[in-house]
């Protein structure tokens, strides 16, 4: 496959490793913000490639593991209104709330169907005109474009039985939370390389401005995330705090302006809750008046009160990076895939999922 | 007979002696089914017997490449065939959904007839309930078989050892993906086709290559992860895979990048996976080549010298990653 | 909250396109890339495409590995 196969190439990634371990042989922290980064990077056994004086963390970048549990336990809620269709990325279907997951809803009668785009939503909405469709909106700044493209669509189209649950979130802010906490000692950023498509990289020029802390912005293939920790050490270890893109081929530094037009006219930028990290201003994204009529919890007139967390679950100071899943006192015992506790181990590219099935001490 | 299958179909009485004639005798016609005894009646002239079961329950019914029932027949064959026996006889039971078509219950029936003469078997025995709407959906068969256990062949989940090439028959995960976006509705579109198959033939080719191969498994649900694990655990060795001696058609390869999915977790349903040990695996992989169900046949791994359970694959970085045992449905993702 | 995959664009109606992706067919939202012409890259996801891919700079970051690779390192 074109632009895919030749960055899979076996000759250059063991070329980039071992260019790799024999940059630097500081003690150094690298965290990657991207979920998709994180499986990426278990998926091609990159860490055992890496040099012992890089310790790669993961961070936040997971929106299934930074949503509270009260969103799924609402999402369940609505489920439960009369003629309801649930339309949702497979990521949320097995999410614990308080109450269960979507899967368990599904098996005790909810219609709760998988989509693989926000578009088919639309299809779905015509083909049911006596349903009412909630799509369960979420996703970073990566899919957020979309999920406004949709709602005009419905809007443009006169479908008035397709209502939005959002909960998008950006993430820049999230990482200035990160590395304001003291605690935690970064010294460079895998920066995701698609959301930053739709971005851009200047939103992350204060990691370099305010805290000198380098990034680079990586794509998802093997040369692309080995090429980004090339550059990411090199820049540490010359002391070089500067945000360098490593996926030219997609990013652009006005990443795409068509994009954040859609973002634009479509949100507004609110305070939002991260699973984990508490409460970050501006940094989630809601419908503005204009398409507020398709927002599920104005439609179904629900309260919606944000809460998180279970009792034992390191969740947060997993996804902070503070500490490793191994660390949490129910990975692997109370907290399994099969029984998953927190986000973490419930999203095949939470940290905890990831290193529990790609992790070769975990036998 | 009207074109819908109904409650009397499944009553016992006229009716349902007319469906058993005109639909399931006219295709399964043997001598044995045709004595038209409650118990079918066989001559053995061997000692040890294989003896499996299994039920189909897929949605859709009808997928590119196949149906349920050509399922229902391949699958127990196969399972017969991989315990290093040659399947002789099936049962076939329906549970059929009133108000399904009597054109599609033929069409499956001759389905199931094709794929039981190819595999040279006889379907001898056979029944038909007819439950209330809502309490199937369709279609759910039921397929039993026996076969007789080749002597010299001992061939046993328990028996992988250090040293053995695994060798797979084709490509990964076609039957689970064209089933996955025939069902999901996912608007994929492309020539995805489900593997199904009677590997009976294929086996027998293997074994007259070498006798002595030690593990045979099809690779069903769950996929080539799956079943690997599984053999893992029984023989308790560790199984070492190689990223890029892992076979996929563009399809599948398309299919599960677009939707975030391991091919080594998708179901097939016409591969097995072999354990040879390493003098023989090249004279049995040569034999599977010429064969018209192993032509794209591939040693995707080896048993290692080392400790423990587990299965991991060589990246094509150079890491290592762990294969672990698949842990409910395959979701589509987009993270 | 990345998966995306490069894909061919086939056809465009619109807003809508058809790519292609490892022989897969699939119809995409087009919006985000109004320059996207039949038989060029784009990198689409979850059904929609939300970037071009610039073949320049993947050629030069290729040309770049493959210099890398008929070198020593030191």
């Amino acid at each position: 496959m074109k632009f895919v196969d030749e960055f899979r190439n076996n000759e250059y990634s063991k070329k980039l490793v071992e260019k790799l371990n024999n940059i630097s042989s500081e003690k150094i922290n690298i965290m990657e913000v991207c979920g998709s980064h994180t499986m990426a990077i278990f998926r091609y056994g990159i860490r055992d490639v890496l040099p012992a004086n890089v310790n790669l963390i993961s961070g936040p970048g997971c929106p299934v593991c930074v949503t509270p549990q009260s969103y799924i336990d609402t999402a369940l809620t609505l489920s439960e209104q009369g003629n309801v269709i649930i339309a949702t990325f497979g990521d949320m279907m097995r999410v614990p709330g308080k109450k269960g997951s979507l899967s368990e809803k599904k098996a005790e009668g909810a219609d709760v169907r998988i989509v693989y785009s926000p578009m088919d939503c639309l299809q779905m909405a015509l083909q049911n005109p006596s349903k009412k469709i909630v799509f369960l909106s979420v996703g970073f700044e990566t899919t957020a474009p979309m999920a406004a493209i949709t709602v005009m669509e419905a809007k443009k189209n006169n479908i008035n039985n397709l209502f939005f649950f959002t909960a998008h979130k950006i993430v820049p802010p999230a990482m200035e939370a990160l590395v304001q906490d003291k605690e935690l000692k970064i010294d460079g950023f895998l920066l995701p390389g698609n959301v930053c498509a739709i971005s851009g990289t200047e939103p992350y020029e204060f990691l370099s401005v305010d805290y000198n802390i380098p990034g680079v912005v990586t794509g998802f293939e093997p040369i692309d995330i080995l090429q980004g920790l090339n550059t990411v050490v090199s820049l540490i270890s010359k002391k070089e705090y500067k945000i360098s893109n490593e996926y030219k081929r997609i990013v652009k530094t006005e990443g795409n302006p068509i994009a954040l037009e859609y973002l634009d006219k479509a949100f507004n930028i609110v305070d939002s809750s991260w699973r984990g990290l508490g409460r970050i201003p501006n940094s989630g994204l809601e419908f503005n008046s204009e398409y507020e009529d398709f927002d599920a919890l104005k439609h179904f007139k629900i309260d919606y009160e944000e809460y998180d967390g279970s009792p034992g679950c390191k969740c947060g100071e997993i996804l902070k990076g503070k500490i490793k899943p191994t660390d949490c006192p129910l990975f692997k015992k109370l907290c399994t895939p099969e029984n998953p506790v927190g986000s973490c181990m419930v999203s095949s590219e939470g940290t905890c999922a990831a290193y529990y099935r790609y992790h070769k001490d975990t036998k | 007979m009207n074109d819908k299958i109904t409650l009397s179909h499944g009553s016992g009485g006229t009716q349902t002696n007319k469906l058993i004639n005109e639909v399931f005798f006219k295709h399964f016609d043997n001598d044995i089914l045709n004595q038209m005894n409650d118990a079918a009646q066989v001559d053995i002239d061997f000692k040890k017997l294989a003896f499996t079961t299994d039920s189909f329950v897929v949605n859709p019914i009808f997928f590119n490449g196949g149906n349920i029932g050509k399922l229902a027949v391949c699958g127990t064959v196969n399972d017969i065939a991989v315990s290093g026996a040659k399947p002789l006889y099936l049962t076939s039971a329906f549970i059929i959904e009133e108000g399904f078509s009597i054109e599609k219950l033929e069409e499956i029936v001759k389905s199931m007839a094709q794929q039981a003469s190819i595999a040279g078997v006889k379907i001898v025995a056979g029944d038909t309930k007819v439950v209330e709407k809502g309490n199937v959906d369709g279609i759910f068969i039921n397929t039993s078989g026996i076969g007789r256990i080749y002597e010299n062949v001992n061939i046993n989940c328990a028996n992988a050892r250090a040293g053995d090439n695994v060798i797979i028959n084709g490509t990964l995960g076609d039957h689970g993906m064209t089933i996955m976006c025939e069902r999901n509705k996912l608007g994929l579109e492309g020539n995805l086709k489900s593997d199904c198959a009677c590997l009976n033939s294929l086996v027998d080719t293997m074994l007259e290559a070498y006798d002595g191969i030690h593990v045979i498994r099809d690779a069903t649900r769950g996929g080539v992860a799956a079943v690997l694990n599984e053999i893992s655990e029984f023989s308790n060795v560790t199984i070492a895979l190689e990223e890029n001696n892992l076979p996929l058609k563009e399809e599948v390869k398309g299919a599960t990048e677009m939707l975030g999915l391991d091919p080594l977790y998708i179901a097939n349903e016409g591969k097995l996976c072999a354990f040879v040990p390493e003098a023989y695996a090249e004279k049995v992989l040569n034999a599977m080549r010429k064969h018209p169900l192993g032509c794209e046949a591939v040693i995707i791994g080896k048993v290692t010298e080392e400790t423990g359970q587990k299965v991991y694959l060589n990246t094509i970085v150079g890491g290592k990653r762990l294969v672990d045992m698949p842990s409910g449905i395959q979701l589509p993702r987009i993270c | 909250m990345c998966l995306a995959i490069p894909g061919k664009v086939l056809s465009l109606d619109e807003n809508k396109g058809i790519v292609e992706v490892g022989n897969m067919k699939r119809e995409v939202f087009m919006h985000l890339v109004p320059e996207a012409v039949v038989n060029e890259y784009v990198l689409v996801h979850a059904g929609c495409a939300i970037q071009m891919i610039d073949e320049d700079e993947a050629k030069i970051t290729l040309d770049i590995l493959k210099e890398l690779a008929q070198n020593e390192i030191c």
